[in-house]
């Protein structure tokens, strides 16, 4: 997996995401372009989703509670403190960029804060009783907005900033998709492996089960964290109908459909479901009928009853032959 | 004669309403095999669970060098030098052997003396060397006995817990586990040994404990119980 070592392939794809970011609004009409933001987003959640569901094991339900945490922490915070604020003699762009930047840290931290407590106590449970749980605090976080009145409760907050643009969006799934890797190409990810296969004999080597499975909630949920306050930001309005256990299962089925344990996968099945869902919509134009959710249904049972293991398996892109014969080629 | 490494003070073990060890003392001499034999339920793999902080005794002492260590994490007794290899073998089956070799060493910095440890567990286990790259799930029930051993040993243990190392393996593959066993024990290795196949393991071992009913029934040196008439009766078949 160590195609990513040091710091500049980072740097540069964040610099190549900024180059980006500038020509892609300009040539791309706005329908597409929201698909593409939305992908984007998805991309971030199915891969810290794969970190909890498929890398270490335990089945997670409530990725939508944390992201809804996240935006609703980062909207929040931005719309009372920062929305007006200005740096003097700076274009927008710098004061707009530097205050999304610090409500997807506080979102994130916020969402991930809320990981741990939920995490600690419910991560002893195993199997279908996590599952229940987490699905149970994804239902307690929408339920809990829905009665805060001074965050619109079921009306929602709009008029959020719309401060994400594509390199926030890429960036932040690169740098999540960057993280996981390198976490798992360190001996803490040979021990979240090991929590996987056999907690057991991963106990027995001298592996903290406990700790490792809380880690990987809480990384998961800082992610999912960040990618609520970007969809805040984007969307302009958060309603808390959109977290429900219904946003959760969409990317549970990315991970599970990328293939559990695959951030290849995961990535590619996040575009993949994010452009199905859209793609079908002149379908609906056409035939005046609701057909869109049978078939987008349709299409998952038949693709999970012809590849049981998801599009990769747990093969990431680095497994495959010709990416290593293309590595060759480049003398790396 | 040689020193106690590992010793049960009236170990109490409840599993809820069940009591499960009653009372269970004995005592594991550096250098030596301590066998654990009884029948189905008698309570060895809760005693070696409670050797290995799986769990955590009701009451009674577990003295590791002299220091308690009951209610101790699993992970710290590793780091301390108890090294197990669990029940049902429980490898990591979608890993390489290697990786689940360089697992068991997974607390240890010291990457040339855990080198050296993979050459000595090759050394033991030819077989798993030839399969190194192999995905361990698709190894045979012996080899994979085998990498669960040799993953306990590269923690560099001073003591070795066994679980039922013969579960549903085949008798010519038990032999030659029971071999390596002996091998690594003359190598200076204290191990406690829990199994089904008490003929066998009274034949390798130093002392041994009978485990009835949640309670040491019987306990003294193996060559004596294999030679005493009601052991051979009641748990030897004959």
């Amino acid at each position: 997996m160590s195609v990513l070592k040091g710091l500049w392939p980072l740097g540069a794809g964040l610099v190549f995401l900024g180059l980006l970011g500038q020509i892609i609004p300009q040539v791309m009409n706005p329908y597409y372009f929201s698909i593409l933001i939305y992908a984007g987003i998805n991309i971030t959640l199915a891969s810290s989703l794969n970190l909890v569901n498929g890398l270490t094991g335990q089945f997670s339900m409530g990725h939508a509670g944390f992201m809804a945490v996240g935006g609703y922490v980062a909207a929040f915070m931005n719309m009372s403190l920062f929305m007006d604020v200005h740096f003097a003699g700076m274009p927008n762009y710098v004061s707009e960029g530097f205050f999304l930047f610090l409500s997807l840290i506080v979102g994130g931290t916020a969402a991930a804060i809320l990981g741990y407590v939920v995490g600690l106590p419910s991560l002893r449970l195993k199997g279908d009783y996590l599952a229940i749980v987490t699905l149970g605090f994804g239902e307690i976080i929408r339920v809990l907005i829905l009665n805060m009145d001074f965050i619109g409760g079921a009306r929602g907050i709009p008029g959020i900033p719309q401060w994400t643009n594509f390199f926030w969006v890429y960036g932040v799934a690169l740098v999540c998709i960057v993280s996981i890797n390198r976490l798992m190409d360190s001996s803490h990810g040979r021990a979240l492996l090991a929590v996987r296969e056999d907690e057991i004999a991963a106990e027995a080597t001298g592996v903290n089960t406990t700790k490792y499975k809380v880690i990987a909630f809480v990384i998961g949920a800082f992610w999912a964290g960040v990618a609520g306050a970007l969809f805040a930001h984007f969307l302009t309005y958060l309603n808390p109908s959109t977290f429900d256990f219904n946003r959760s299962f969409e990317i549970i089925i990315m991970v599970v459909l990328g293939g559990m344990g695959s951030m290849t996968g995961a990535v590619f099945a996040a575009i993949f479901l994010t452009v199905l869902r859209e793609s079908l919509r002149p379908l609906q134009e056409l035939t005046q009928l609701d057909f869109r959710m049978v078939i987008y249904s349709l299409m998952l049972i038949i693709l999970m009853l012809t590849r049981p293991n998801g599009f990769f398996g747990t093969k990431e892109l680095t497994d495959f032959g010709w990416f290593k014969r293309f590595k060759k080629k480049l003398g790396a | 004669m040689s020193e106690t490494l590992l010793e049960f003070k009236n170990v109490n073990v409840h599993y809820g309403a069940i009591h499960a060890l009653k009372g269970v003392s004995f005592q594991a001499k550096k250098g030596e095999i301590l066998t654990l034999i009884g029948a189905n339920g008698a309570g060895k793999s809760t005693t070696l669970r409670a050797m290995s902080g799986m769990l955590k005794p009701s009451s009674g002492e577990v003295l590791f060098k002299g220091k308690r260590i009951d209610g101790t994490r699993a992970d710290h007794l590793v780091a301390m030098g108890i090294g197990h290899a669990p029940e049902g073998r429980g490898i990591f089956a979608n890993m390489t052997v290697e990786e689940n070799l360089t697992l068991g060493a997974y607390l240890r910095k010291d990457k040339q003396e855990i080198q050296k440890d993979l050459e000595h567990v090759y050394e033991l286990f030819p077989r798993v060397k030839e399969r190194l790259w192999q995905v361990a799930g698709t190894l045979s029930g012996g080899e994979q006995q085998m990498v669960a051993i040799g993953r306990a040993l590269m923690s560099r243990p001073e003591i070795l817990l066994l679980d039922e190392p013969s579960l549903g393996l085949a008798p010519q593959i038990i032999e030659k586990i029971f071999e390596i066993i002996v091998k690594v024990n003359k190598e200076g290795m204290t191990i406690v040994l829990v199994e089904q196949n008490a003929l066998l393991a009274l034949e390798i071992a130093h002392h041994a404990v009978v485990l009835e009913t949640g309670s040491a029934h019987t306990q003294g040196k193996a060559s004596e119980l294999l030679a005493s008439d009601t052991i051979r009766k009641a748990y030897l078949g004959e």
